[in-house]
């Protein structure tokens, strides 16, 4: 087990450093640059901007500026802030908190409504509901996440008034009342798309299940219906979702982006569209190697759990 | 976007050709699928004729006319805020939005089917290099991908074309990459390699047309994949820039006006899901008729 843990640790180590160079490539080579931000306020002489060049080494081969951005990102110095010299892990860390906050809740709200929506789709195939959840999922998969954040706002900030059209708290009232007032909205609309991911693999993972020898051995025996699909298809039906909750965490991100934006949600998503307007380059490098790493520990996590919660599969994968 | 790529079924195992017969027919049952196909086709034929029929274009500003509500006066589905008419600017938007989608499909699939099968033919260290580059290129969530290019870059529509084709092709270098590795050690393709066929014979008229069930779902859910990538990016500033209307940049502004003047948020929202939900249920109904060993799963 830890001779296959250590080995994807080395190949997500192999692929992150791809990936920053990926990363990197897109931010620099680009015409404009990270001089272009400084440029463009007009208050620099383009002698001022070579010596800003200078001072911030941007003037060096790329390659150099790559491997000494890599040795001091190595070394836990992510660079500062453009606009506010600020530190870039900080900086990051500081929008973390409402991000995982929003993720979390919104995985947790999906995958409860997914579950029950694909397992009862299954048992109950091609009946009116698992035709109407069927649909429903591809619509939901189908809507601009953004759109159907303006569609909620519209119907329950703007219409009925229920709930807060943006932000993380009221200013001046950071009970958890008020936070959990505040969350409903971007949570919901966080988790469509997830719910619908949910629900359609849950289907299929529960109709492999339910067709399986020792389902038709329970029932042989006689055990309860209710019973047999509880403890022994609903059970290892799960397990491949563990692994789907893994693969999701990309389109999970994408969306908090998009969600936030909508709802002023003071998290790593707005943060990033914040620095891109601003042309803050370490923000931008920084947060995208973070998002890397999360969505690289997201799928070995997953990957792990996998192993440790079937059993069949072996404590020792290869 | 990024959502509708991430439920691409795994590849079905390569199977061998001459079994078409009936894959129209497996089609059509697929109510949905139809549904999906008919509706497309009505908003192609909508977007590239209803123009002309209209008696105001998608730029004739009526300052006089502004935020009139839909099915209240002349203009059928209203006005915006410059008071340009609502149904003329969705169906010119229409175009925009289609041609992105149908265009960076083509090239996010030659791009795709081009790695794929190079990594998928001759393996190895080549094969290996591409494939972690997919790898690496699938770790960044697709609208930060798409967001610290499109910053970089002028947009226009070409631009914005090329952009969504470069960030939406890995899935299908997988996709076929799998599968040309699976085949090229079937019966067929080891004949025609002893045959003396050339590298590229036995990669594009012997193993790809063999490959190509899954690559045509894939590129229909592609085109529904680039439809939303460009609304994302349109609506968060940087893709479509005004005054080419496109669905995603005709709900930028329309968040501030969301109280006075829903429609103009409704209204391309419901045009955007209306094509996207078409073309996911022509891919899977595609998928049915193309495998049907799938059985509805």
């Amino acid at each position: 087990m830890s001779s296959y843990v250590i080995r994807r640790l080395l190949q997500g180590a192999g692929l992150l450093l791809l990936v920053s160079m990926i990363g990197f490539a897109i931010l620099h080579l680009a015409p404009g640059g990270p001089l272009s931000q400084f440029a463009a306020g007009g208050d620099m002489t383009q002698e001022d901007l070579d010596r800003v060049a200078e001072q911030l080494g941007l003037n060096r081969p790329l390659p150099i500026q790559y491997l000494d951005w890599l040795w001091r990102m190595l070394q836990g110095d992510w660079g500062v802030s453009y606009r506010d010299q600020q530190p870039v892990l900080s900086v990051i860390g500081s929008h973390l908190g409402a991000t995982l906050e929003l993720m979390l809740t919104s995985t947790l709200l999906a995958m409860a409504i997914g579950a029950w929506v694909g397992i009862l789709g299954a048992i109950r195939r091609y009946s009116l509901f698992d035709g109407l959840a069927t649909i429903g999922a591809m619509i939901a998969l189908s809507i601009p996440t953004f759109w159907f954040g303006l569609v909620v706002i519209y119907v329950f900030s703007v219409g009925l008034e229920w709930l807060p059209s943006g932000n993380r708290y009221t200013i001046g009232d950071e009970s958890l009342a008020n936070r959990i007032h505040h969350l409903i909205g971007p949570c919901m609309v966080l988790a469509l798309v997830s719910t619908a991911v949910w629900s359609r693999y849950m289907r299929s993972s529960m109709l492999d299940v339910i067709h399986q020898d020792y389902i038709r051995t329970a029932r042989s025996k006689g055990i309860p219906e209710r019973r047999i699909l509880i403890h022994h298809a609903v059970r290892n039906a799960l397990l491949p979702m563990i692994t789907i909750t893994g693969l999701h965490l990309p389109t999970l991100l994408s969306g908090a982006l998009v969600t936030e934006t909508v709802f002023t949600w003071p998290g790593m998503g707005r943060l990033f569209l914040d620095s891109i307007n601003y042309r803050d380059y370490p923000v931008v490098m920084g947060i995208l190697m973070f998002t890397a790493v999360l969505v690289l520990l997201g799928s070995l996590l997953a990957d792990l759990l996998y192993h440790v919660a079937d059993p069949r599969l072996g404590a020792n994968p290869t | 976007m990024s959502a509708s790529s991430s439920v691409v079924a795994p590849a079905a195992p390569p199977q061998p050709a001459r079994r078409r017969g009936g894959a129209l027919r497996r089609f059509a049952r697929h109510k949905l699928a139809v549904f999906g196909a008919g509706i497309i086709l009505f908003l192609t034929l909508a977007c590239a004729i209803g123009p002309y029929l209209l008696p105001f274009t998608d730029t004739y500003i009526d300052i006089m006319q502004r935020f009139a509500p839909p099915f209240s006066g002349a203009h059928v589905l209203g006005t915006d805020a410059l008071g340009r008419d609502m149904l003329a600017r969705l169906l010119m938007a229409g175009r925009i939005s289609l041609l992105v989608g149908f265009s960076a499909m083509a090239i996010s699939m030659v791009i795709g089917i081009t790695v794929g099968i190079v990594s998928g033919y001759y393996g190895g260290v080549l094969g290996t290099v591409l494939m972690r580059f997919v790898d690496a290129m699938l770790c960044f969530p697709s609208i930060f991908l798409l967001l610290a290019i499109s910053a970089l870059i002028n947009a226009s529509v070409s631009s914005i074309i090329i952009l969504i084709a470069v960030t939406s092709w890995m899935e299908v270098a997988r996709i076929v990459e799998a599968q040309i590795r699976a085949l090229r050690a079937r019966d067929f393709a080891v004949a025609a390699e002893a045959l003396g066929a050339s590298d590229r014979r036995v990669m594009f008229r012997e193993l790809l047309p063999n490959a190509i069930a899954p690559i045509v779902v894939a590129a229909t859910l592609n085109v529904a994949h680039a439809i939303l990538a460009e609304s994302y990016i349109s609506f968060l500033g940087y893709g479509i820039q005004p005054p080419t209307p496109s669905w995603g940049n005709m709900l930028d502004s329309a968040q501030s006006y969301l109280t006075s003047a829903p429609w103009l948020a409704i209204l391309p929202g419901a045009a955007i899901t209306l094509a996207v939900t078409s073309f996911n249920f022509i891919g899977d109904g595609l998928r049915d008729a193309l495998d049907p060993r799938m059985d509805g799963r």
